[in-house]
């Protein structure tokens, strides 16, 4: 299997991370000796194995519905890089 | 007053409820090194002067119940930590001021422990040397230019170089063990479920657990006692009846069954790894245990397996990062332009490597291939480990197939990197607890470390195993101060 440079432009865009062509050049070089890597997986047969999805054998515990954080408000904020009153400020979307 | 940072975390809660030191003069000890250590890099951000204040206020009214009374640690700077930065190592929570605190965290400050600072890591847990961390390499205590290991490194080398009585790290696919045993000291990964991961940021959700990082076994089963609980705030949290891990702790391991798999000597692994091994195996015997030959036959489908899972798990955890509501933004001309930015600008290179593959085995047409293949198999090392466990108690393996490597050694070749964490990745993927405890020195003089793997909930035995093989080991950490001018 080989990545090529079509495929990270791809992924790149999934992934929401810009990359130049220099970068998308050493990331599908990266990325092919990881899945030269990876494809050992397939020397198993594994047609009747049951998935691993959950690795602690429990099932969920379920509470109450109540509310436990009350005006946090301004801490939910406080981080953001750009904000106004109560709102995330994020570039124009509607033009 | 120079030699209260080479005591052991007991002694030092012992010295203090004796009277013989007040939290004062252990926090200004541990303090002083700190600061003339800043070559190692082992700190990304320092609380000094609140850590001192918060000694003195101990002392004023000390409450010597606790079981931490007044000690100062610093702790790796993955866990959220109140009004204090919390990074993960990158660029894109340089800013980031948690406005909670995780739940281990919590645990050890309500025992009486003081926050000294927060330890340099690899990026988001990412890496197995400490050097994809956005605050730079962390130096070994063990030598110059030596890679403490990773993720937790800073963690690593500042127990090692004593710049905090003990530590916690963080470990997904090895990143307490490996540096553990890359710098003669004692890490210990619990069974999943056993440590709240609430305020950790997250990594891989089913993969991350905390744990501690000690100079010796019983310092680390007593910081284990303190940050094992059940935690509502994490839906993985599970509810067991947890050890006083400490008290109970014995060196009487008579009788017990140590499963040796045979699948764990890979092709190349030094002599001196070998070596450490048989070593490992004859103390077991000294101390009256019985070693029985065993067989983890998917052994060798763990990694592959891992680096579908991690990053698959990873790229969603990750997905957060947007510029929007915390972290780094960059400016873009619209709103995606900036979301694309700000995570190429914020994240580094093994960050968005990870990133990439995660987002292409959970893709559309390659989902099935990959990403549900790696969970059938995960199923089958799961189920080697419950086969073996049939007819042994624990098993013992070497930590890591070489001892440290030179910083920039590895750096260009990814795979070559991933490599190292082939005997503590299969623990993570089986949810079980592992502990690495220093075993020996190789030619160069530098610590191996042999792993003590156990079933789930079954952190006692294999502390037990552990403290059994530290007093026949005897082992003793070659620091010479280097970095102190």
């Amino acid at each position: 299997m080989s990545i090529d440079l079509k495929t990270i432009k791809h992924i790149s865009k999934l992934a929401r991370i810009s990359v130049d062509e220099q970068r998308a050049e050493k990331l599908a070089g990266d990325l092919n000796s990881i899945f030269d890597f990876i494809e050992k997986l397939n020397e198993l047969k594994t047609d009747n194995v049951e998935p691993l999805t959950s690795i602690a054998e429990t099932t969920l515990k379920l509470r109450s519905d109540e509310v436990k954080s009350k005006n946090i408000r301004e801490q939910i904020i406080k981080n953001s890089p750009q904000d106004n009153e109560d709102y995330f400020v994020v570039p124009k979307v509607i033009e | 007053m120079s030699d209260i940072t080479k005591q052991s975390l007991t002694e030092l809660v012992e010295n203090i409820k004796n009277k013989k030191l007040s939290s004062t003069d252990v926090t200004k000890a541990f303090i002083d090194r700190s600061e003339k250590s800043m070559e190692l890099n082992a700190y990304i951000t320092n609380d000094f002067t609140s850590a001192l204040d918060k000694a003195k206020k101990f002392d004023q009214k000390p409450n010597l119940d606790l079981k931490l009374p007044g000690i100062p640690m610093a702790v790796k700077d993955l866990f959220c930590t109140k009004n204090i930065k919390t990074t993960a190592g990158s660029k894109i929570l340089n800013n980031f001021v948690p406005t909670y605190e995780s739940t281990v965290t919590e645990n050890i400050w309500n025992e009486g422990a003081i926050l000294l600072g927060k330890l340099n890591c690899d990026e988001f847990a990412m890496g197995s040397s400490n050097e994809t961390s956005f605050f730079g390499n962390v130096q070994s205590p063990i030598d110059k230019n030596l890679v403490p290991g990773g993720s937790s490194g800073g963690s690593a080398s500042a127990v090692a170089g004593q710049l905090t009585p003990v530590t916690i790290g963080t470990d997904t696919g090895g990143s307490i063990r490996q540096p553990a045993s890359f710098t003669g000291i004692v890490g210990l990964k619990p069974t999943y479920g056993s440590c709240s991961r609430y305020g950790i940021v997250a990594f891989a959700s089913s993969l991350d657990q905390a744990g501690p990082m000690a100079q010796n076994v019983k310092d680390c089963a007593l910081l284990h006692e303190v940050i094992s609980s059940y935690d509502p705030k994490d839906s993985t949290s599970i509810d067991f009846k947890r050890n006083h891990y400490s008290k109970e702790l014995t060196n009487n391991i008579k009788g017990k069954k140590i499963g040796i798999p045979k699948e764990y000597r890979v092709d190349g692994m030094p002599k001196e790894i070998e070596d450490l091994w048989q070593k490992g195996i004859q103390y077991i015997k000294d101390c009256g245990a019985q070693i029985i030959d065993i067989s983890l036959p998917n052994t060798s489908y763990a990694l592959p397996t891992y680096y579908i899972v991690a990053p698959a798990e990873a790229s969603s955890n990750l997905a957060r990062y947007d510029g929007v509501k915390y972290g780094f933004r960059a400016k873009g001309e619209n709103l995606i332009d900036m979301y694309e930015k700000t995570r190429s600008e914020g994240f580094g290179a093994e960050v968005q490597r990870r990133i990439m593959i995660g987002t292409y085995v959970l893709s559309s047409g390659y989902y099935d291939a990959y990403y549900l293949k790696a969970q059938k198999v995960r199923k089958l090392i799961k189920n080697d480990f419950d086969d073996a466990y049939k007819n042994v108690d624990a098993i013992l393996t070497p930590s890591t197939p070489s001892s440290a490597f030179k910083i920039g050694e590895k750096t260009n070749d990814p795979v070559s990197m991933y490599l190292n964490d082939i005997f503590t990745v299969p623990v993570n993927l089986a949810g079980l607890p592992g502990i690495s405890i220093p075993a020996g020195h190789d030619s160069k003089g530098y610590p191996l470390g042999l792993q003590i793997i156990g079933k789930a909930f079954d952190e006692q035995n294999i502390l037990n195993i552990a403290y059994a093989m530290e007093e026949k080991i005897n082992f003793k950490n070659k620091i010479t101060d280097w970095w102190i001018k």
